[in-house]
């Protein structure tokens, strides 16, 4: 019997040694990045593996999307909003040994500010005045206005901290300063990490991370099947979700993304200039039957453009409720009392092709009779981004924080009333995060009352990983896929 | 035969410059914006021009068109707009994935096709050959993803004997890659062997009916021995022929196998260079695809010149 024991306890130890023995992860991502510098280039997938691994900024967006100290420990912002002083971590450096200092911000942000700079969101750097070292742990940065959101901006992917030795080379062979140091990209098919032996915080409990591009849905089912790969931060099929919850070698985490999926609307176009029209649109479309139908109940609906799980939410379903008479009766108001026909450029998402159908169902009950165009996403930017020329389309804005595209006239649905302008500078003049949430939420009303653009749903994140994978995370505030945290436990 | 040549080499020349004119003129109608497709939805209007001079797209066309043909010529084929990294290199790393899987396919499906077909030519109208036409029929008409996704399910998620796609690279070890290999090549094999297949046995047919088959047979050797002597070296052109064709298939034609798999070949290279809008990439793996198929064809028509005179004299 003791012996028995014995060999039960002796078991149970090996067992749970080698459980405790797995440091290694593969994770499934639908794309390969382009490139590995998150400061030259939108692509997400490219912010999806180095960001916050390899690359790190002054501030860092956390699950939440707050922003929070990263190289920069601690900081004071002046009483006017003008001044921020950025205290740095000591004793950090890159990964091919160069010593992280104040220069090095210097370096970066100048970098990103030239004239030639290739920084997609150089438009982040715009209200800075100027950068001044105070000495190698203190950097002091001067805006040309207040800027309420410049925290957060600091935290993007395309603001992080690069040295001046490598940063020509980030794109093939990225340096930064993160937990997690650069290891082989075998191009086509995967990205490999290696734990940084010498990070300056807390270091990475993972000692590799594989990044595989698997970009079939159903060649990403079999890959999770037969085990090739731990998980995918963003399973790309709703439709097998059952399966897997059935499976229970798995956990489904559904969580939310900033991608507010809309109808977008050619505001500058008529019968679309006019409000009436626009209201008896968002009278006529039903959310939840979106939801439903196209992304197999995976998604919040929307009533403006800001996601329902942040701090500035406001409910607003009370405004443009689905009513098919109402539509009716504005849209006979506008002077459509049979209604018209236009057309609906779709790009290629399953949430745009799928809910364009279901969209364009809807808008028939009320006399819109739609024609359907799919477009390839080569095609949307030249012909609906840049050219303008289209009626409706569906598309999903993945950015955080990107309300203000609305001050901007030139922008594909053509807004930018100056009312709103004027409320986006106030925004940007407030420091205070209650006082910015207050002018989010006056912002998203004003838009969701001129009904600009059809407001649709939040697109759903389903994470799918191992059991025992712990620190993934649920949600997506920005376009990371962040692994400093991740662990297997028991 | 060195007019031959020369004659030969110039329409090679000729054909690969109007091969690079058509891939231009197509790339260049086709809409989207490289810089633009890069740098994404809200980006700043001033990096995007930025860019643009970069990679040279503001130039003016012939310009452009002539910058990459010399470059071209002179074995630069430009660097990968999105990976920066140059596209030769691309192409080395992918035709390392991409030749062997082939050369494993196309061998695959001779080791099949060419005993399978003899085995049913030698039993024409009997249960042997019906029983491998029907086979080889079944074998045209399965899409190869269909088969793949088939092979997956039950040698990955069922029995979990090979991994479900991916590629480990060459230094994983030789086994490794030719493991990893396999379910694609067996996939890709299937239709190739069932066409090979019906062409050995029907060439074999022919030879078996041609009067010095009767020859052979009269001055002694048995049906086995004037088949194995005679008529399979006969039967053997059309089937080479179809092979080399088979090789040009699979080399770039691989791309849905591929995707199945998420192998990095080169038919994914040349798909995510579409949808990436990496011009650059497109053009350049195209033509290189281009050369390599008008090569194959030269050497073609090169040995069939030796084989036989009379292919060698100017036709009117």
């Amino acid at each position: 019997m003791k012996r028995l024991l014995f060999g039960v306890a002796a078991a149970a130890l090996l067992a749970g040694a080698a459980q405790a023995a797995k440091t290694d992860l593969t994770l499934g991502v639908a794309l390969e990045p382009p490139n590995l510098d998150p400061t030259a280039g939108a692509a997400a997938a490219i912010d999806e593996v180095v960001y916050a691994n390899v690359f790190e900024g002054l501030t860092r967006i956390d699950e939440t999307g707050a922003a929070q100290p990263a190289l920069a420990r601690s900081w004071e912002i002046s009483e006017d909003g003008l001044t921020y002083i950025f205290h740095l971590v000591e004793g950090a450096t890159f990964h091919d040994g160069a010593a992280f200092d104040a220069s090095d911000v210097k370096f970066s942000f100048d970098r990103a500010m030239a004239e030639d700079s290739q920084n997609a969101q150089k438009v982040l750097f715009e209200p800075i005045e100027t950068i001044e070292v105070v000495d190698p742990a203190t950097v002091k940065i001067t805006l040309k206005r207040p800027t309420g959101a410049f925290l957060f901006n600091m935290g993007w992917g395309d603001a992080v901290i690069v040295d001046p030795a490598s940063a020509a080379t980030n794109a093939t062979d990225p340096v930064g300063t993160g937990p997690f140091v650069f290891g082989d990209w075998a191009k086509g098919a995967s990205i490999t990490l290696e734990k940084n032996p010498d990070y300056w915080g807390e270091p990475a409990q993972l000692d590799r991370a594989t990044f595989k591009f698997i970009s079939d849905p159903t060649a990403a089912l079999a890959a999770l099947m037969a085990g090739d790969v731990d998980g995918f931060p963003g399973w790309p099929s709703p439709e097998t979700v059952p399966q897997i919850e059935a499976d229970p070698r798995f956990d489904v985490v559904m969580g939310s993304t900033e991608g507010e999926t809309i109808l977008g609307t050619n505001t500058a176009k008529a019968p679309f200039d006019q409000l009436k029209v626009r209201q008896a649109i968002a009278h006529a479309l039903d959310r939840q039957a979106i939801v439903d139908g196209a992304m197999f109940g995976i998604g919040t609906p929307i009533h403006t453009h800001y996601p329902p799980h942040g701090p500035a939410f406001e409910d607003l379903s009370g405004l443009y409720p689905h009513d098919l008479d109402k539509a009716r009766a504005l849209l006979a108001e506008a002077g459509f009392p049979d209604g018209f026909d236009a057309t609906l450029k779709l790009p290629p998402p399953a949430y745009a092709r799928r809910g364009g159908e279901v969209v364009a169902a809807q808008l028939r009950e009320i006399g819109i009779r739609l024609e359907i165009i799919p477009v390839e996403w080569a095609q949307w930017l030249e012909q609906v981004f840049k050219g303008k020329d289209f009626d409706l389309t569906i598309v999903s804005h993945t950015e955080p924080r990107d309300i203000n595209i609305y001050a901007r006239p030139d922008y594909y649905f053509g807004y930018g009333k100056p009312e709103f302008q004027a409320l986006m500078e106030e925004l940007n003049a407030a420091t205070d995060a209650e006082a910015q949430n207050a002018i989010l939420r006056k912002a998203g009303t004003m838009i969701a009352e001129d009904a600009v653009n059809g407001y649709l749903f939040q697109l759903g994140k389903i994470g799918v990983w191992r059991t025992k994978l712990k620190g993934m995370w649920a949600n997506q505030p920005t376009q990371a896929i962040d692994l400093t945290a991740v662990r297997w436990v028991d | 035969m060195i007019a031959f040549l020369a004659r030969r080499a110039l329409a090679l020349v000729l054909t690969l410059l109007a091969a690079t004119v058509a891939i231009f003129l197509l790339l260049e109608v086709a809409p989207g914006d490289p810089a633009l497709t890069m740098m994404g939805m809200n980006a700043d209007p001033e990096a995007v021009e930025a860019l643009r001079r970069e990679l040279g797209l503001d130039a003016p066309l012939v310009t452009r068109y002539a910058t990459w043909v010399l470059d071209m010529a002179q074995g630069d084929f430009g660097t990968s707009y999105t990976y920066k990294t140059p596209v030769s290199e691309l192409v080395a790393e992918r035709l390392a994935v991409s030749a062997p899987l082939t050369v494993y396919a196309l061998a695959l499906s001779t080791l099949i096709a060419i005993p399978a077909g003899v085995f049913a030519a030698s039993r024409r109208g009997r249960a042997g050959d019906y029983a491998v036409m029907g086979l080889t029929q079944a074998g045209i008409a399965t899409p190869n993803f269909w088969f793949a996704m088939l092979l997956v399910i039950l040698f990955s998620t069922v029995l979990q004997l090979f991994s479900a796609g991916g590629f480990p690279g060459w230094e994983a070890g030789f086994w490794a890659g030719i493991k990893a290999l396999t379910l694609p090549a067996v996939a890709l094999a299937l239709p190739q062997a069932s066409i090979l297949a019906r062409v050995m046995r029907s060439a074999l047919l022919d030879a078996m009916g041609e009067d010095w088959m009767r020859t052979a047979r009269a001055k002694g050797l048995s049906r086995g021995q004037a088949i194995r002597r005679h008529a399979l070296r006969n039967a053997l052109i059309p089937v080479l022929t179809i092979i080399g064709m088979q090789f040009s298939f699979l080399m770039a034609g691989a791309i849905i196998i591929e995707n199945v798999f998420f192998l990095p070949g080169l038919g994914r290279l040349v798909f995510q260079g579409v949808i990436q809008q990496d011009l650059i990439v497109v053009k350049s793996v195209v033509v290189l695809l281009v050369f390599a198929v008008v090569l194959v064809t030269l050497a073609v028509d090169v040995a069939y010149a030796l084989v036989d005179p009379r292919l060698r004299e100017r036709r009117p």
